[in-house]
């Protein structure tokens, strides 16, 4: 293992030039900057025919209207007032929060601060599951089990139709309460176990150390994931169009059935649709409310967390 | 003060002390609902799974193979699932070429060698933002891109593309996540010996954090295959007779065949749709279960 | 053997009295060796090194020679680890680390233009504090530096077990080649470190702080060991162990952290460098005497 030979100082300067490591970056970057084009495709897509189709039907209409009846045949001659679907939306997001909420508070409370190892081995798999269940699934779920053995037994036959509001409340509150729950829990198990000590040691029971010191700190994190969570509620399609049935209207019973923005494109793309008619382009005008919707509620979670992260680093 | 010296004598530390009998019934009527709260979750799931079975079961297994291997029909009795499974099958397969090669791509310049610059914060606020788009806005995308403007048509390519594009938010996440699980002691030592920083990467990071990776690439592709909103945005066939030969061909996928079933009245069709349902969720297990086996066997202890 | 000279002043205490016999008994064990001529493999003139806009280090000036092992003695925080990253140009790795003033290698300016910092790092090697041997088979993390720098060996194999034996670890591990190297003992990790460096035929092996994580046995071993690859290597040792530096070393630098004024920073500058012997038994430096003799530091 000598050194190189003798007298000759070993050369440092460039060896074969590594070109081919410049060509690999390049194509890396290429990679990252793709999601760059995918958000441009997404909003040019949407941008465009949204433009058409408010040439052809009114912006003030569609935000003011209370109904949605899309014209047949050509697509001509149809009202298209976008609050009936927004109402409908607002219905489940609201009502599945109302579900996931106390429940995944609650759980999030309960695998921070009670559970033991072994019940959290069990539990965390559990929650992982439901967030796994399709959608699909899911819906039809509420069809075939919520609607008639859970809520036409409790609230009767008459007042609760097949296809109802309060089904798919429940069942994207299904869906979004591990989102809750686990980041909630993530928030509570991050908040520095030297608060909980102090609260102890003045005498404070868990109740009081859970319910009074570590879901206050955590705060910020619970609010994020319950944000994150309605933003997900708002774009659930299928468990909601399956269970919620498929009729705009204005209300607030949740008894009836309704039609949420999602709804209605599943419901529009099952029939024939023409490229270029107002009924196609409606598509991409509410595709672009939930675009703008999601991106601001998910912009708002992300600010509250990073704004209350620096609280305990 | 002297009640109080005699409240908090030593002789009196037993429980009742100071917290009365109604303050005790709270926190343990408090850990009793927090439990309940918990088990709540845990029974509807339980109750989800038992209705699919207790609905689709026997469907299930009165024909098997039947099931398996039958077209669509108008009748429920004949009704299979061999156009929508295989057209699953192709498309995570698809999907996962498009995806992955690319998600990874992305991560490893995002945490290699992207400077910290405007830029590369850009890129990285923009890739967590398309994880919180609905999937139905990527259908739309699909429609309006691949379907429309490329005259990909409702093809596998374009449900692939449309699914890979989806996925990829989720896959870039996981594999940066396991890259930067890599100690930098491994990166200095390699650097020390005189290695490159690409050769670094390729051989002592990236082979470091496959199985993390890999891991969450398969959780993403299970999580694209029960999707249905993208693709039935796009256009894809739910009946169909054929199995594709290429990549334009039409192709059906088992999430769609459920919600069609699912929304007709016969209860036959319920049956069927929740038949269907069980294969998808065993699909699902199986895929969980791989990945769950691959981040246990071979994630590096440190 | 040249008999060391202890120096004693009127007013040290009995400790110190002890601990400086002790230095002088570990030099005086070592004694004088001869060198014949010796040849600068480094030459620093007045080095300074910013980490943004914070002094580090300021006005180095030594050389390292070849087939010596050099050490760079202090208390913490005072740029040894600074320094010795700057032989084999690590610093770039940090965004904001400057360099100024004048680094040759062989005559060469280390950081002139042109200069390929991977070149550089090939022919002058790296150990670290915290052994970091790759999650792979101690015959792959032998082999790796070799297959990635384009080494054409006769017979890795051979290159392998060449470089163990060098690190004075093939015996324990020649039945267990493929075995993961993170199963090995610390100490037997460090040592692979060693081979794997070794295993590139560099011309100089840095260590910076290579036992601080380490048992007194495998630090032992690992003196040891040094003793040998010197006669193969140049060596440079950043240590927090004076007695170490004392056992092991040809020629010490002792560097210390003084304030600079105006900022309030701590920079690191050389106080001394001298014959390890020198060093040692006749500080030229106030600062140096405080720390051998255990005042400070």
């Amino acid at each position: 293992m000598r050194s190189p030979a003798g007298g000759e100082p070993p050369s440092i300067t460039r060896g074969k030039a590594r070109r081919g490591e410049r060509v690999i970056v390049n194509v890396l970057f290429i990679c990252a900057v793709l999601s760059v084009a995918v958000t441009v495709g997404i909003v040019a897509v949407l941008l465009v025919d949204t433009v058409s189709f408010f040439s052809d039907s009114s912006l003030v209409g569609f935000l003011t209207g209370t109904v949605w009846a899309p014209g047949q045949g050509a697509g001509e001659g149809g009202l298209y007032g976008m609050l009936p679907l927004l109402n409908g939306t607002l219905m489940i997001g609201v009502g599945s929060i109302v579900v996931a909420l106390p429940l995944g508070l609650l759980t999030a409370i309960y695998l921070s601060e009670y559970a033991g190892p072994r019940v959290r081995g069990v539990l965390k798999p559990t929650l992982e599951t439901l967030a796994g269940i399709p959608t699909v699934i899911v819906g039809f779920f509420a069809l075939q089990f919520i609607t008639p053995d859970l809520l036409r037994p409790i609230f009767g036959d008459d007042r609760v139709f097949i296809f109802n509001a309060a089904a798919g409340s429940i069942a994207v509150g299904l869906m979004i309460l591990p989102i809750i729950a686990s980041i909630s829990e993530d928030a509570m198990r991050a908040v520095p176990s030297s608060l909980r000590e102090a609260a102890f040691g003045l005498g404070a029971s868990k109740r009081q150390v859970s319910l009074r010191v570590v879901v206050p700190a955590a705060l910020s994190g619970i609010s994020a994931s319950v944000i994150l969570a309605f933003s997900r509620a708002v774009g659930e399609t299928m468990a909601v169009t399956i269970a919620a049935g498929n009729s705009p209207k204005m209300t607030w019973n949740y008894f009836e059935s309704i039609q949420t923005l999602t709804a209605s494109i599943a419901q529009t793309v099952r029939g024939e649709v023409a490229a270029g008619t107002v009924r196609y382009d409606a598509l991409f005008a509410l595709g672009m409310t939930l675009f703008l919707m999601t991106l601001v509620m998910n912009l708002i979670s992300a600010r509250i967390v990073r704004r209350y992260r620096q609280v305990y680093s | 003060m002297t009640a109080s010296a005699d409240v908090l004598a030593p002789s009196r530390l037993r429980r009742g002390a100071t917290r009365t009998g109604a303050k005790i019934f709270v926190d343990v009527a408090f850990s009793v609902l927090l439990f309940m709260g918990t088990i709540v979750g845990v029974i509807a799931l339980a109750t989800l799974i038992w209705t699919i079975f207790d609905n689709g079961w026997e469907r299930l297994v009165a024909d098997p193979a039947g099931f398996l291997t039958s077209y669509v029909s108008r009748l429920p009795a004949r009704a299979g699932i061999r156009a929508a499974l295989v057209g699953s099958a192709y498309l995570m397969v698809l999907t996962a070429l498009f995806c992955f090669p690319i998600g990874v791509g992305a991560a490893i310049y995002l945490e290699e060698f992207a400077p910290r610059n405007r830029v590369t914060n850009f890129v990285e606020a923009n890739i967590a933002n398309l994880a919180g788009v609905p999937s139905v806005v990527y259908g739309l995308l699909g429609l309006g891109v691949f379907a429309r403007f490329l005259r990909m048509g409702p093809s596998l390519l374009a449900g692939a593309l449309t699914l890979a594009v989806m996925s990829l938010p989720v896959i870039i996440v996981a594999a940066r996540e396991a890259i930067r699980a890599v100690p930098d002691g491994i990166r200095l030592g390699a650097y020390a010996l005189g290695a490159t920083k690409w050769q670094t990467v390729r051989r002592q990071v990236l082979p470091a954090a496959m199985p993390g990776t890999l891991t969450g690439t398969i959780l993403a592709l299970s999580r694209a295959i029960g999707e249905t909103a993208p693709l039935l945005v796009i256009g894809l066939p739910i009946v169909i007779f054929t199995l594709p030969n290429d990549l334009r061909d039409p192709v059906s996928a088992l999430p769609l065949l459920i919600f069609d079933w699912t929304s007709r009245p016969q209860p036959a069709f319920a049956a069927a749709a929740a038949a269907a349902s069980i294969i998808l969720l065993a699909l699902l297990l199986a895929m969980n279960a791989v990945a769950i086996f691959l981040r246990n066997r071979y994630t590096i202890r440190w | 053997m040249t008999e060391g000279r202890t120096k004693v002043s009127q007013d040290e205490g009995q400790r110190q009295d002890q601990r400086e016999t002790r230095i002088t008994d570990v030099v005086k064990d070592r004694g004088v060796e001869d060198h014949g001529p010796t040849e600068a493999v480094f030459r620093l003139a007045d080095v300074h090194v910013h980490y943004g806009s914070f002094l580090a280090l300021r006005g180095v000036n030594l050389e390292i020679n070849k087939n010596e092992i050099t050490a760079f003695i202090g208390p913490s925080g005072c740029g040894k680890s600074t320094l010795i990253r700057c032989l084999n140009r690590m610093n770039d790795l940090i965004p904001g680390a400057k360099v100024e003033g004048k680094i040759e290698y062989h005559g060469q300016d280390l950081y002139g233009d042109g200069v390929d910092p991977v070149e550089v790092r090939r022919r002058i090697g790296m150990v670290f504090q915290k052994p970091n041997p790759f999650p792979k088979s101690i015959y792959d993390n032998v082999a790796f530096g070799p297959k990635v720098i384009g080494m054409q060996p006769g017979s890795m194999d051979e290159l392998v077990e060449r470089s163990l034996r060098a690190a004075a670890l093939w015996d324990e591990v020649k039945d267990k080649l493929k075995q993961n190297a993170l199963a090995m003992s610390g100490g037997q990790q460090q040592r692979l470190c060693i081979a794997r460096a070794i295993a590139v035929s560099p011309d100089v092996i840095l260590m910076d702080e290579p036992c601080s994580s380490l048992d007194p046995m495998s630090t032992g071993r690992i003196e040891d060991l040094m003793e040998e690859l010197k006669r193969d290597y140049t060596i440079v040792i950043v240590t927090h162990n004076m007695q170490q530096a004392a056992r092991v070393s040809d020629r010490t630098a002792f560097f210390t952290a003084e304030a600079t004024p105006g900022t309030g920073d701590r920079t690191g500058l050389l106080v001394e460098f001298d014959d390890t012997d020198t060093l040692f038994t006749q500080p030229a430096d106030r600062r140096t005497e405080a720390y051998v003799t255990g005042r400070f530091g």
